[in-house]
């Protein structure tokens, strides 16, 4: 296939890719399960690759419309890319990548009998989520969620311990969650006969006044919202991330969320529009009110954790909050910092969850009294958690600060005061949480350490205490710390670049 | 006024970050190690010191790192305010680092390089502080100070070090995040720009209710600046290692604070603007308050380093009062006084760390007689003391001096009874320490043989410190004149 072959058949790539690399991994498991891992790494390259090039394209030319099987939309189904999905693509594929290039010592570990399931079940859920991310199907959209998640069970349960049951826990809300975004697209089905997102959008207007519509809205948005674990339909997800095997976890917890959150900015954008979303209903004030209330008690619930991987997967549900809550304040500087999170939080969550990974490693246990000496033991992984939190506290120049930059003036900018003061209760919980941590990790001592003063210039330095987690999940770890300031000084770029061509131009 | 685009700040903020790898790598040798400090130091002064005859031509140097919102850059700019603090901190952290050597080996303290390692990050965003071209810029810096500090705080590692590191970060990290980031949102947002510029740039954009609550975000949420109900967490600070109390709770960290706060007087709101809502009033009273309270607490302080501290309490807020007080004289003064107390105060800090590392005391109540073995270190202190009680011929007379005639200036003869009743107050805590060093009889003494001063390299500093006191009398010219200018352009003069 000639260049520009390839490059015509990126959307299917990012997909297909995986999803092949998944088959060829189960097969190659029965004859050296060894060889799982450099074909999984190389199938999440060829995906990072082909998901930079698709955004490289859209940044040249607006939308990028492939049809599948060539048959024309609204018959067929058409991956569609543009600046919004085009950019959370190379962050789902990076983040993915980072973590799969991090995990092969831990998997050896881990689950060392079902290596090659694990491997099969990771390409087989990032080609769920780049799935979602390009489809320009309302019901395929859902075929692609089921797929994402019924891997992300297998992955949640092929863990030791109280894993299984977790991931039973997550079957039900999420087939719960699943259904109802079925219902919502079935109503829409029945109302318009079409699947096309854009086909659909086109004809919803002339039926916004039935009750059919709005049930769909509701439904759809419904069923997004227990998918995204926001607030009180988050039952789920604590235990399952936290429970779940680190490399796990690792990927589940940064990546399902914030995909979740694209699906509900491109049903309300793309398929019932800002006009109907916004004007014609009223559910904007309950949103965001419903956002606040998951910034708060998602923040209050964490500080009562006394396991890391734990307090940090109620973080994830208070980030939900953030995100949700930005998107509906409704105004541009809003907007933008919920999708400019979608990226950063993504990143932020996966180093700090890396983090924990390379901790429990080292440790075999997560328990926040377990992190003493940390800072000596292993100060990488410590520095990678440091920035990590920094971020998510909200301190400049790492990412975080700027996604809160743009969230809280849109508060302010929209009046919601409300909103700001969570954000900023939020930001200042998380001081205490990681710095209960870090405070473990830098007062209390390895234990079979003596005495402060002993020779009179350098009692510790250099002396063997450091174990660090292996070196290919510390590299993965230090490149994730180093991009969140990397990203914090490209957010202007972001937002003005990308981010300000997907929101409607009729937002001030 | 010219602007020229130069690399030079960006050098200075950089050097002490650059140096650290190098510290780190040297772990095991620390005289090689303790140079490489020594001479990032130098370096770093050199630098600042190099842009002093251009600033003062009034030029004004630029330099632009990223943009990392639309509108709101990472910008350095280097003008006669900045200039005046980055000079006093970057000279000071020369003779800091000499003294840090004598103190942490004759105290034979752990982990050493992460000690220097902090302490050079912490003089980076104390020069970036300075250098800081907008409110962003600035934040990011602040920050970074906060959070390169707190190992140095929390240096001992134990119960104490780490209820004070608690409040350390609760109060500074805490209220700049509570505080300081909504307000700067909320300029942000209505004024479209964070950029320090001389007639201030809120003027029109934001209703006077707003400015008000605005101007309490900044005055209490920049808690370096320690200024009541915002300070507990300076007293509670001093675990540190001495130096540290020395460079950063002393001149650099709280200094940082109320720098922050002059520029928004003098960069954000403007001193016209705040003239015509007579807000001034508002943060002289404020300011005044923690005067003349803190003194008073001072008083009652056994502890050397603790009444230090409120000492330090006191004196930022007659900064504050002086900028506050928007006449020229008062805000020379106040400009004046960040050189002024820094070399003062850390003189007695360099002093109250010299007795301990020679005697192990650190209460004054057992301090009786101490000048009969440390005569040196108790002469010093003296100096450092009149300087900050703002006696001649020390340099603190200058700046008090100019703050005095900046009351009468302004018209606020309730100030003036403030700053002349908080000398008296100063002389109170401080002089009796002095007298009964030296002035008690034998049979009093606490003290007696041979002379025992402290190791060459915690003495010289001091010394060294307490005779700049002195020849800051007789020529205050540079940071003068770089006050007088600083005054000059931000009134639009």
């Amino acid at each position: 296939m000639s260049m520009e072959g390839v490059i015509e058949h990126l959307p299917a790539i990012v997909v297909a890719v995986p999803l092949l690399a998944a088959l060829a991994a189960t097969v190659l498991w029965w004859f050296n399960d060894r060889l799982c891992f450099p074909l999984s790494v190389g199938a999440g390259f060829i995906a990072l690759v082909a998901a930079i090039g698709l955004f490289q394209q859209v940044l040249a030319a607006e939308v990028i419309e492939y049809r599948l099987g060539g048959w024309p939309p609204p018959v067929g189904i058409v991956f569609r890319v543009d600046h919004l999905n085009g950019l959370i693509l190379v962050a789902v594929a990076l983040v993915a990548f980072l973590n799969l290039v991090g995990s092969r010592v831990s998997a050896q570990r881990e689950f060392r009998e079902k290596v090659g399931a694990f491997y099969a079940l990771y390409l087989l859920f990032t080609t769920g989520l780049y799935g979602i991310l390009i489809t320009g199907d309302a019901f395929n959209l859902f075929v692609l969620l089921e797929i994402a998640s019924l891997s992300g069970y297998a992955l949640i349960g092929i863990g030791s311990g109280r894993a299984s049951l977790s991931g039973l826990n997550y079957v039900f809300m999420g087939t719960i969650g699943a259904s109802l975004y079925l219902f919502g697209v079935g109503c829409l089905y029945v109302m318009t006969g079409s699947l096309n997102m854009v086909d659909i959008a086109a004809i919803l207007p002339e039926l916004w006044p039935s009750k059919v519509i709005l049930l769909a809205f509701l439904l759809c948005l419904g069923g997004l919202f227990v998918k995204m674990a926001l607030f009180p339909l988050h039952g789920w997800l604590p235990n399952a991330y936290s429970h779940a095997p680190a490399m796990v976890s690792s990927l589940v917890a940064p990546l399902t969320t914030k995909v979740m959150i694209y699906a509900m900015v491109r049903v309300v954008l793309t398929v019932f529009t800002l006009d109907f979303s916004f004007n014609t209903l009223a559910v904007r004030e309950p949103i965001l009110w419903l956002a606040i209330l998951a910034i708060i008690a998602g923040s209050l619930m964490a500080l009562s954790q006394t396991r890391l991987k734990k307090m940090l997967a109620f973080i994830v549900v208070a980030e939900v909050g953030y995100m949700v809550g930005g998107f509906w304040l409704g105004n541009r500087a809003g907007m933008s910092g919920a999708v400019l999170h979608i990226v950063n939080d993504a990143v932020m969550t996966l180093c700090v969850f890396m983090a924990a990974a390379a901790i429990s490693f080292k440790t075999e246990d997560d328990r926040l009294v377990n992190l003493k000496g940390l800072f000596k033991k292993m100060p990488v992984t410590m520095a990678a958690l440091v920035l990590g939190g920094l971020s998510l506290i909200g301190v400049p120049p790492t990412c975080g600060f700027f996604s809160k930059w743009y969230l809280i003036s849109g508060g302010i900018q929209g009046g919601h005061y409300g909103f700001v003061a969570a954000l900023i209760i939020s930001s200042l919980v998380n001081i205490i949480l990681f710095f209960r941590c870090f405070e473990i990790g830098y007062f209390e001592p390895l234990p079979r350490e003596n005495g402060h003063h002993s020779s009179p210039v350098e009692p510790y330095d250099g002396s063997p205490t450091i174990q660090e987690a292996p070196l290919d999940m510390l590299m993965a770890l230090m490149t994730t710390a180093l991009l969140l300031i990397v990203l914090g000084i490209l957010s202007g770029q972001i937002v003005t670049r990308v981010i300000h061509q997907v929101i409607p131009a009729v937002i001030g | 006024m010219e602007t020229i685009g130069s690399i030079r700040p960006l050098l200075a903020i950089l050097v002490s970050v650059l140096v650290i790898p190098l510290l780190v790598a040297l772990r095991r040798a620390p005289n090689q190690r303790e140079m490489c400090t020594l001479g990032a130091a130098t370096l770093k002064f050199l630098i600042v010191a190099s842009m002093v005859p251009l600033v003062l031509d009034g030029t004004r140097l630029e330099f632009t790192l990223a943009e990392p919102v639309t509108g709101f850059p990472l910008q350095l700019r280097v003008d006669a305010l900045g200039m005046l603090f980055a000079l006093v901190s970057s000279f000071l952290w020369i003779v800091t680092s000499v003294y840090s050597i004598g103190y942490m080996r004759g105290l034979r303290e752990h982990d050493q390089t992460r000690y220097y390692s902090f302490f050079a990050l912490s003089l980076s965003a104390t020069v970036g502080v300075a250098f800081s071209a907008n409110l962003l810029t600035l934040y990011l810096f602040y920050e970074m100070l906060t959070l390169s500090t707190y190992p140095l705080v929390t240096h001992h590692q134990d119960q104490e070090a780490r209820s004070a590191g608690r409040k350390y970060l609760l109060f500074i990290l805490g209220s700049s995040i509570a505080m300081v980031l909504p307000a700067m949102l909320f300029i942000a947002s209505h004024t479209g720009t964070l950029e320090f510029s001389a007639g201030g740039i809120l003027k029109e954009s934001i209703t006077p209710q707003a400015t008000t609550v605005l101007v309490l975000l900044f005055v209490f949420g920049f808690a370096k600046a320690a200024v009541m109900p915002f300070h507990a967490w300076l007293p509670a600070a001093m675990v540190a290692p001495t130096p540290v109390s020395a460079l950063l709770h002393a001149v650099a960290v709280v200094k940082v604070g109320v720098f922050s706060v002059v520029r928004m007087i003098t960069g954000i709101f403007g001193t016209e603007w705040l003239e015509t809502l007579e807000l001034s009033t508002l943060i002289c009273g404020i300011a005044a308050v923690t005067v003349i309270v803190s003194s008073l607490i001072a008083l009652s302080q056994d502890g050397l380093k603790r009444r230090l501290a409120f000492s330090t309490i006191g004196q930022l807020s007659y900064i504050v009062l002086g900028v506050a007080l928007l006449s020229g004289n008062g805000m020379v003064g106040g400009l004046l006084h960040i050189a002024m107390h820094a070399f003062g105060k850390i003189t007695l800090f360099f002093c109250a760390g010299a007795i301990y590392v020679a005697t192990g005391v650190t209460k004054i109540s057992q301090m009786v007689g101490i000048g009969r073995r440390l005569p040196l270190t108790m002469t010093a202190f003296f100096i450092g003391a009149l300087s900050v009680i703002g006696l001649p011929p020390c340099g603190g007379f200058i700046s008090k001096w100019h703050l005095v005639l900046g009351t009468v200036e302004a018209e606020q003869y309730l100030m003036l009874a403030v700053l002349l009743v908080s000398s008296l107050l100063n002389a109170a805590y401080f002089l009796p320490i002095v007298y009964r060093a030296f002035f008690c009889s034998p049979a009093e003494s606490m003290f007696s043989g041979p002379l025992a001063e402290a190791p060459t390299w915690c003495l010289v500093p001091p010394l060294l410190t307490a005779i700049l006191s002195l020849a800051l009398f007789f020529y205050p010219q540079p940071f003068l004149r770089l006050a007088r200018l600083a005054v000059q352009t931000v009134s639009g003069g």
